[in-house]
């Protein structure tokens, strides 16, 4: 299987590797970055788990190729903290709201938001509960989630 | 100091690492010279099969090895999977060859393990297997399956019954004789499949200089792995350590033995390198165990008043392929009949056919969702006959506080008499119709009717066994750092037991949650355990983390009243030390007393103390199962055009006796509403006549979604348990079990001017247009 040289900055960091066509930016990003904080739930893009943030558009990191992420810039869970590690408002807020169980999920649910919100933070319960509509929760009934999410919202549209 | 932590909404402390995506989940471990295993999977349900080459798939580069049932090593005490919960009323137990030998089951089964350098081309190769495949006849429809001239679900068998079990109890034939009116209602119940976010994985490393086989899995049970893989490779359990590391959601499924954890530790051990297999989610939907049909037929007994006296009637189970996990999902649908309501006559049999599709185990709730919606479905079928209210029809029937303890009359599957400990049946239902405000929406209702719009309103009510024993234990010890550890035999998939277990802690010692560590779902830090299973560890963790710790505080106090030269009355621990009463400022921390009872140190254990280290471990349980109990309603508005249906609101009241931590159970009960919701509108595993599944991608098979779910309302009441000295009760699975029923409860009600009944779920669109159709084509 012939390889291909890739390289992209993964939470500001330069990661290269050589990889086959065939290998998807997720397992890239597990296994070659060594970013196992995102996490593939059905590799067919549709439980969201995988969401990650490339070039500021969240990313079902499951159908997207490596080879296609090359020269791009990429944010997974792990970066989006601050680099001091403050929490994100959106980590503060799903641990405040017991948005989270099993945590499987959290990755995505996370990264989803995250690209959202940053668009425009003044979202509706309604909007936010249509944005996570492609990313699957099978513990907490997405109350949480969604509690969170405004909560988040509210400090990000302050800032 | 002195903060109330039991009871308290105490953040978890699990979530620091899982929000930073730090957590640990199997397929996130990398081991030094790591292979990776890929299964060829039978593509038909049930045929006869002969592998003709595999040499192809050895010749692939990075290809370490192809296993097949052939080549198993010999030392194994079965190539089959060995009975999980064996049982003497198995008629007929067949568990699957850990590889298929001769015959296949069902789509899915293993045929064939391939172990190679990566992942790709582990699968790649399973494709250059060679089988070929001879069709057999098809069990799918378990009605069909059940009768004795049915297709056979495995050539060697006489007919498809694994089991007939029933329960029994009063004067059943004399009620009938005695009520009246009777009414007859059948339905099919359909449940889904597991759906964890993270698919089952297993990761095997085998030592071979130590003799010691270290096997990550994703299971809710990792004493029950350990045990199996022992039993399986005639290996003992000393030299195998099972670690079940951050699991992404369990739900039932994963708490079964499967053949890929016994492969893979026969596989490290035979390659003597790491290898880890990981579930894709196609697999999770051929070769993770399901809850799928049962097939309902009910004769029921009334007064005109609304009083049931008397129910009969059939259950056919729908086991799937193997019996790889006994009969619990049988027992624990037969048991909790007939739930909350005094119903003294009561006969049901049950029969576990074997159909070619997935096999089966529990998903939340286990067999019990399916009795509460049994239950729930005749209170409303005598309510509409009888024209009494549901929730008045409800009232009528439901045991009163005056009864508990009540013993309804059947039997526990441990052999004790079930025993309502404690409740307040009518309490909660009048509370979640006041939440709900029922009476308003039934004017509401009318009106609505009357402007085209139909809204429906459904009730459940529940009770639920929890907290089984035989126990759930917890060492508890303080270190020289004066830090505490806790390990325990319980195993988390996200339920926040580790939280639960600090705050007790922290409550007995009165020490900062901080300074607890909690070390489980590992058999190398805790000789016993059982998992999560059947809403119990809250229970017996609860229990054993207080038992332990307290203890422990007896034995700080004890010794610090020989070093401080004072009688214990006059000592009190807080804060992290022993203190005097009268004089604060006299004091010894919990780390200088764990020093002395180090021997080293201290050259002997002090007079009177004959354990080493300040710890202790307490194995309590309950005296015998605490009864959570609920109510909910689910108000729904349905379009009769599309068929869609709206979920307005739900409402739950529950009591789970003494509440930990509100937050983790307020999260446990909406998710497993949600569960619950899932399986009336969603949730459907689809079957063809061939036995091919139809649905294995989440394309098709639907789950759940932020955007389709109400907000759920949840309030408590706490009846404190008897059976136990903390009054606990279980929480795990009491938003799922009421939940079917409560929704469609709703949805009929809201049809009521069409007459439906609705004899199956999930109620889709479809089912609904159809309803209304075939009203509206018999009127005309």
């Amino acid at each position: 299987m012939q390889e291909h040289e890739v390289q992209m900055q993964v939470n500001g960091k330069v990661v290269s590797g050589k990889v086959e066509s065939r290998t998807h930016l997720g397992d890239f990003l597990r296994q070659s970055a060594g970013l196992t904080g995102t996490h593939l739930g059905c590799e067919h893009g549709v439980c969201g788990a995988c969401t990650v943030i490339v070039d500021g558009d969240a990313v079902r990191s499951c159908l997207m190729l490596a080879v296609q992420a090359d020269n791009c810039e990429v944010t997974t869970i792990e970066g989006i903290a601050e680099a001091d590690g403050t929490l994100h408002p959106l980590q503060e807020a799903f641990r405040n709201n017991h948005a989270l169980q099993c945590g499987f999920c959290t990755a995505g649910m996370i990264t989803s938001l995250h690209a959202f919100l940053s668009e425009n933070p003044n979202r509706s319960e309604t909007e936010i509960r249509e944005a996570i509509s492609g990313n699957i929760c099978r513990c907490t009934g997405y109350q949480g989630i969604v509690s969170a999410a405004m909560e988040a919202a509210e400090k990000l549209a302050k800032r | 100091m002195g903060v109330r932590q039991i009871g308290a909404r105490v953040q978890r402390v699990e979530d620091e690492n899982l929000i930073r995506g730090d957590g640990k989940y199997v397929d996130d471990i990398q081991l030094p010279g790591m292979a990776y295993a890929a299964f060829l999977r039978s593509s038909m349900a049930h045929a006869k099969i002969k592998i003709t080459d595999i040499a192809a798939a050895q010749a692939l580069p990075g290809v370490y090895a192809v296993l097949t049932y052939d080549t198993l090593p010999s030392s194994l005490v079965s190539k089959t999977q060995l009975e999980t919960y064996p049982a003497p009323i198995i008629k007929q137990s067949v568990c699957p060859d850990l590889l298929a030998s001769e015959e296949v089951a069902h789509v899915g089964q293993a045929i064939a393990m391939v172990i190679a350098s990566s992942r790709h081309i582990a699968e790649d190769a399973c494709e250059l297997i060679q089988v070929d495949y001879t069709a057999l006849r098809v069990a799918v429809d378990v009605v069909e399956a059940a009768k004795p001239e049915g297709p056979l679900a495995h050539s060697h068998l006489k007919d498809n019954i694994a089991a007939s079990i029933e329960t029994k109890f009063g004067d059943v034939e004399t009620a009938f004789s005695e009520c009246d009116d009777t009414l007859k209602l059948s339905f099919k119940q359909h449940r889904g499949g597991c759906h964890a976010m993270e698919c089952r994985g297993v990761l095997g490393d085998w030592q071979q200089q130590l003799g010691e086989l270290t096997l990550y899995s994703s299971t809710q049970c990792p004493y029950l792995v350990r045990r199996m893989v022992s039993r399986q490779l005639d290996c003992p359990e000393s030299s195998i350590r099972v670690i079940a590391p951050d699991v992404g959601g369990g739900f039932g499924p994963k708490a079964g033995y499967y053949p890929e954890e016994a492969l893979i530790a026969i596989a490290t051990k035979e390659l003597r390198r790491p290898i880890k297999w990981t579930e894709d989610r196609r697999e999770h939907f051929t070769a993770t165990n399901q809850q799928r049909d049962q097939i309902w037929e009910l004769e029921v007994g009334f007064k005109k008043t609304g009083e049931i006296t008397a129910i009969k009637g059939h259950v056919t189970h729908d086991s799937g392929a193997f019996l790889n996990y006994g009969l619990l999902l049988s027992a624990t649908t037969l048991m909790p009949l007939p739930g909350p309501y005094k119903i003294k006559n009561l006969h049901v049999t049950l029969n576990t056919v074997y159909t070619n599709t997935v096999s089966t185990s529990p998903v939340r709730g286990a067999g019990r969702p399916n009795a509460a919606y049994a239950m729930d479905r005749v209170i409303d079928a005598v309510a509409r006959h009888l024209s009494i209210d549901p929730a008045d029809m409800r009232h009528i029937n439901l045991v009163k506080n005056e009864d508990f303890p009540y013993q309804p009359g059947s039997k526990h599957r441990n052999g004790s008499m079930m025993t309502y400990d404690s409740g307040d049946y009518t309490g909660m239902l009048a509370m979640v119709k006041e939440m709900a405000d029922y009476d308003n929406f039934r004017q509401e209702q009318k009106q609505a009717r009357a402007n085209g719009k139909y809204l429906g309103i459904g009730l459940a009510c529940f009770i639920e066994d929890t907290g089984m024993g035989p126990y759930e234990g917890v060492n508890v010890r303080i270190d020289v750092t004066g830090n505490v550890i806790a390990s325990t035999g319980a195993a988390s998939q996200g339920q926040g037991h580790a939280t639960v277990i600090a705050q007790v802690i922290a409550e007995q010692l009165d020490i900062e949650i901080s300074k607890i560590r909690v070390e489980s779902g590992d058999t190398g830090k805790f000789p016993h355990g059982i998992g999560a299973i059947g809403s119990r560890t809250g229970v017996n963790v609860g229990l054993s983390a207080n038992d332990a710790s307290g203890q422990v505080k007896k034995k700080a106090l004890k010794l610090a009243s020989i070093l401080l030269d004072k009688h214990e009355d006059a000592l009190e621990l807080s804060d992290g030390a022993v203190r005097v009463r009268s004089d604060s400022n006299q004091f010894i921390t919990l780390a200088d007393l764990a020093l002395q009872l180090s021997p080293a140190v201290a050259g002997k254990l002090p007079d009177g103390f004959d354990s080493a280290g300040l710890e202790a471990v307490s194995y309590l349980s309950s005296d015998y199962m605490p009864h959570s109990s609920g109510a909910n309603i689910a108000k729904v508005e349905v379009d009769i055009v599309t068929g869609g249906i709206k979920i307005l609101d739900y409402y739950v009241v529950h009591d789970c006796g003494r509440i930990l931590n509100p937050m983790i159970v307020d999260g446990q009960i909406i998710g497993g509403v949600v569960h619950g919701i899932g399986n009336a509108m969603f949730e459907q595993m689809v079957y063809d006549d061939a036995g091919n599944p139809m649905t294995t991608n989440y394309g098709d098979y639907l789950l759940p979604l932020a955007s389709e779910m109400p907000e759920i309302h949840v309030a408590h009441i706490e009846t404190p348990s008897p059976a136990n000295p903390m009054g606990l009760k279980g929480a795990g699975e009491g938003g799922t079990i009421p939940a079917i029923g409560a929704m469609i409860n709703a949805i009929e009600d809201a049809l009521t001017p069409f007459d439906a009944y609705i004899a199956h779920y999930p109620v889709t669109p479809e089912y609904i247009v159809e309803l209304v159709d075939s009203e509206k084509i018999a009127a005309e």
